[in-house]
């Protein structure tokens, strides 16, 4: 446990960290028949980490989970676990357990039994297991439903016990497949705190699968952005929200602006593609001074207004015809622009992010 | 969908016709059973318990029924062992010809009793025979086992189909290897459809009559052969109602707890 998410998270993505990685992919490929679910990855997460792997239904996430936990085997590459390579060994030879998306209780059991069963594999102690069992529940705060059978809890609750099942057995990786998937927004909310306060007590290296980029944000060290079997980016949720690295990772994690050409040359000179995000841009009357240096204007007309609580969404159009989306928080600064109105749109100009 | 009141009439009546086709004859088996009069005259003038005694104490019948039981059982542990075997390799794991194999599993229920048993005989006699593997007991067993399999083999494939791979996927994540995951959760997993298709193996070995003719050495009885070769004799005709009306009561035990058995899982 020494191995803390901060040294994690500045270790530098490919190169060789100062601790052995908790995971290390290299070069692995899976092929299902023509189709090729992941191609040539190379991945290092280290001890500690919590690391997602996002991306949208198809994207290869979900098969790199399963190799890992060693469901499905590579078609070619290597994975080695905390520097012992486990490429062919069975599920069973790895010291990875897994939360699965529909939490896979055995319904014939009850609560605590499921919980008990890889420690029952082990021959742990009765007692020893009596004991481990009870912590787990009460980590989870659901001692109260030991004896029920599966069928009688809520998905709330299905949810913690299959964490709580994985956990149990302290392995070095967790591995967790859309965990949260199957629960309501707010069960979704809470659960993920826990999930992350669980992680920070035990320590151990999780590997999330989410395709939901505000959970991976909000949960990670660190992310990795899949896209068609291959991996965008790699990096800390702000690196990739702030510095995204192709049009990809700007698009899939919220919503941005994408701009080219003219526009794009005016703004900063080339016409490379630019990013820019919709909360970072302010809308201003046409007879506002510009108040500072450094800043980026457009003027455009006010198209469509979207409120929604505590922001208005613009969509604005620029003279050349390109639309901006504009994100505008509903506080004393807000510009009350109506539809129809010329504007000039304003942003600081480090916010020009070059893809 | 709603149906016209003279539509549910009609359906009703029609219903009612078919289920008194099917179950009056079998009524009256059992009325006959105690019918005093040895011709089976009707209507019933003198009720009598003197058949059930003769049946009973039978030694035809007695031996016949110690065959029967002997098959049927010997034939259902055949078929639970390979039926579920069977429907765990093709339902499992991907080989080449699986497709095949599952075809050649079930293929036996839909081939003519008769074709099997003639196979069977012939098979016994020209090849088996000179091997000192003559008809007999085995024979029978065999024969029966062939159609038994499918039995299990169909529903334990069934529910092994619908059942969540991610139940043995989690065993094995913590620590099960291939032989405790089976024991620990798949078998579980389908064990009410093993037992429903073992119980409609038993029956249907139980009442088995064409295959059990061409297997079956001369002077080898099982309960409905003997039944078939007693019927004509006018003097034995009251214990063959009563060795019928007991199969009625008997074969019903095990279909009805199959289908309590399957219906009790659709949770």
């Amino acid at each position: 446990m020494q191995a803390t998410a901060t040294s994690a998270t500045t270790a530098p993505d490919g190169t060789a960290a100062t601790a052995t990685p908790a995971i290390s992919l290299r070069q692995v490929v899976k092929t299902f028949g023509d189709f090729t679910a992941v191609q040539g990855l190379d991945l290092d997460i280290q001890q500690g980490e919590f690391f997602s792997l996002l991306g949208p239904s198809g994207s290869g996430k979900t098969t790199v989970l399963r190799m890992i936990a060693g469901f499905e085997l590579p078609s070619s590459g290597r994975i080695d676990l905390a520097g012992r390579d486990v490429t062919r060994k069975a599920p069973f030879e790895r010291d990875v357990n897994t939360v699965f998306q529909d939490y896979a209780l055995f319904p014939h059991l009850s609560v605590a039994q499921n919980v008990e069963y890889g420690l029952k594999l082990r021959k742990t102690p009765r007692t020893e297991r009596r004991k481990l069992v009870a912590e787990a529940l009460e980590m989870i705060r659901l001692p109260q439903v030991a004896d029920r059978l599966p069928s009688q809890l809520s998905g709330g609750q299905r949810q913690r016990v299959a964490l709580a099942r994985a956990l149990v057995l302290r392995p070095q990786v967790l591995l967790l497949d859309e965990p949260l998937g199957a629960l309501d927004k707010q069960l979704r909310e809470q659960m993920q705190v826990e999930l992350k306060q669980i992680q920070r007590t035990v320590g151990i290296t999780f590997v999330f699968v989410t395709h939901d980029q505000e959970e991976a944000l909000t949960l990670s060290d660190r992310v990795a952005v899949f896209n068609d079997g291959v991996v965008e980016q790699v990096g800390t949720p702000e690196d990739l929200y702030e510095r995204p690295g192709s049009r990809f990772v700007a698009s899939f994690l919220g919503n941005t602006n994408l701009v080219e050409g003219a526009l794009a040359k005016q703004l900063t000179g080339s016409e490379a593609l630019l990013s820019i995000r919709p909360e970072r841009i302010h809308v201003r009357r046409l007879d506002e001074p510009v108040d500072s240096d450094g800043l980026s204007t457009v003027e455009a007309v006010i198209e469509e207004i979207i409120y929604t609580g505590p922001s208005t969404r613009y969509v604005a159009r620029t003279a050349g015809g390109q639309h901006l989306i504009v994100q505008e928080q509903n506080d004393s600064r807000a510009s009350g622009a109506q539809r129809g109105d010329r504007v000039r749109l304003q942003w600081s100009s480090r916010f020009n992010y070059t893809v | 969908m709603r149906l016209s009141s003279s539509a549910k009439v009609t359906l009703r009546v029609f219903a009612g016709l078919v289920m008194a086709a099917i179950y009056l004859p079998l009524l009256l088996v059992i009325l006959n059973s105690f019918n005093a009069t040895t011709s089976g005259a009707f209507p019933i003038t003198e009720f009598t318990t003197r058949w059930w005694e003769a049946a009973f104490h039978n030694e035809g019948v007695r031996e016949a029924l110690w065959t029967s039981l002997r098959v049927a059982t010997v034939a259902t542990v055949i078929a639970l062992l390979l039926g579920s075997m069977i429907a765990f390799a093709l339902s499992r794991y991907d080989f080449f010809g699986k497709n095949t194999v599952n075809l050649l599993v079930v293929l036996p229920i839909a081939l003519p009793g008769i074709v099997t048993g003639v196979a069977l005989n012939n098979t016994f006699k020209t090849v088996l025979e000179p091997l000192g593997i003559g008809l007999g007991l085995f024979s029978v067993i065999v024969g029966h086992a062939t159609f038994c399999i499918v039995m299990v083999f169909n529903n334990v494939q069934a529910r092994l189909g619908r059942m969540n791979k991610g139940l043995e996927e989690a065993a094995m994540d913590m620590g099960a290897n291939v032989v405790k995951t089976f024991f620990h959760v798949t078998f579980p997993g389908f064990r009410s459809a093993f037992v429903a298709g073992g119980l409609l193996a038993f029956a249907l070995s139980f009442d088995e009559i064409v295959v059990t003719t061409f297997t079956a050495p001369p002077g080898t009885e099982t309960l409905p052969i003997w039944i078939f070769n007693n019927m004509a004799r006018p003097n034995q005709a009251p214990v063959v109602n009563v060795i019928a009306a007991v199969l009625i009561i008997v074969s019903m035990i095990p279909v009805y707890l199959s289908q309590r058995m399957t219906g009790d899982d659709k949770k």
